[in-house]
């Protein structure tokens, strides 16, 4: 919700500062948003359908059987890949995070997860690669998950 | 024949959907009202940041957002990177479009990169939930490693990708 009124609350001031200055210029803009609308719609769709498919396989009852039932580093790789494959809202992932911390997992799973959870999205990568290239998509993914591992090696040995 | 090939991821999960809800009708179940929570989502959000995108493309002047975000901008480029992305803005997928037309503009990779990073892992609003459910000395770490960890992935891309001089977006859209 407070997304919406954030954008929209943008959107309303940029465009009426447009339409002010040109009115010319403010339908060219429509008409870029509308293209590039057209070029995303079936990644949107692809987008939909899988994170409809993975939350229903990967309930959060499921996320904490997988990475509360071992220990050690191989929970922390599940923990990690787990959170790159899954886009669950802040709201839902901190509260299971918490909750999977008390229940025995190690700081450095619940790192690993919520650090990936947040910066990897291999269900959001086609949408990436539309916008910003195959390439672009691939190095900012797999570094981000090189770099959430180091951070939960990290954040394990220091807490 | 494009068509078919625009349509074929969608067309196929629609199909693994019909599987499913004869298989395992449950898992069906909760799919379709995950798929449902997140179309809503996107239906509210998505124009509203194309038409962002838009704006951006035609006002921003190009000078300008290479003076501010582009190779040379140094440790202001960075620092307003960061602070654009701390904004509270939503999920991701937000991010992609507007990043895009950023690039197009001049901006840098590198800064781009700590954009998208800051936008996911180090968002105001995200951090105080996270401070209640996993205490502060726990955020602060991860605040402060994630941070440096993008700033490092950046400089790494700036590099990658600097040997591919065509760059695929700028053509695009």
């Amino acid at each position: 919700m407070a997304t919406i009124i954030t954008i929209y609350s943008i959107l309303t001031i940029g465009l009426l500062l447009s339409f002010w200055k040109s009115r010319q210029k403010t339908l060219k803009s429509f008409l870029i948003a509308g293209k590039a609308f057209l070029k995303m719609a079936p990644s949107l769709l692809t987008i939909l359908g899988i994170v409809g498919l993975i939350l229903g396989i990967l309930t959060p009852e499921t996320i904490s059987k997988l990475i509360g039932a071992e220990a050690g580093y191989s929970a922390t790789v599940i923990a990690a890949i787990l959170g790159a494959i899954t886009l669950i809202p802040s709201l839902v992932a901190f509260p299971l995070a918490g909750s999977l911390l008390r229940s025995g997992a190690t700081i450095m799973t619940i790192s690993a997860f919520i650090t990936t959870l947040i910066m990897v999205g291999v269900v959001t990568a086609p949408m990436e690669i539309k916008s910003l290239g195959k390439k672009f998509t691939l190095l900012r993914n797999g570094l981000s998950f090189l770099g959430a591992l180091i951070i939960a090696a990290i954040m394990g040995v220091i807490l | 024949m494009t068509t078919w090939k625009i349509f074929k991821f969608p067309i196929f999960l629609g199909l693994v959907y019909i599987i499913l809800i004869f298989w395992l009708p449950n898992t069906a179940e909760k799919s379709i009202s995950v798929a449902i929570d997140y179309a809503k989502e996107m239906f509210f959000i998505m124009p509203a940041v194309f038409v962002l995108m838009g704006l951006m493309e035609v006002w921003l002047p190009k000078d300008k957002i290479q003076k501010w975000l582009g190779t040379s901008s140094g440790m202001k480029g960075i620092f307003i990177s960061f602070l654009m992305g701390t904004l509270p803005t939503g999920p991701l997928y937000v991010a992609f479009p507007l990043t895009a037309s950023l690039l197009k503009k001049g901006a840098s990779i590198n800064n781009m990169v700590i954009f998208l990073g800051s936008w996911a892992a180090l968002k105001i609003p995200q951090l105080m939930v996270e401070i209640k459910f996993l205490g502060g000395s726990f955020v602060l770490l991860r605040f402060v490693l994630t941070f440096a960890v993008i700033v490092i992935i950046g400089v790494l891309m700036e590099l990658f990708m600097k040997k591919d001089s065509d760059k695929i977006w700028l053509g695009k859209t």
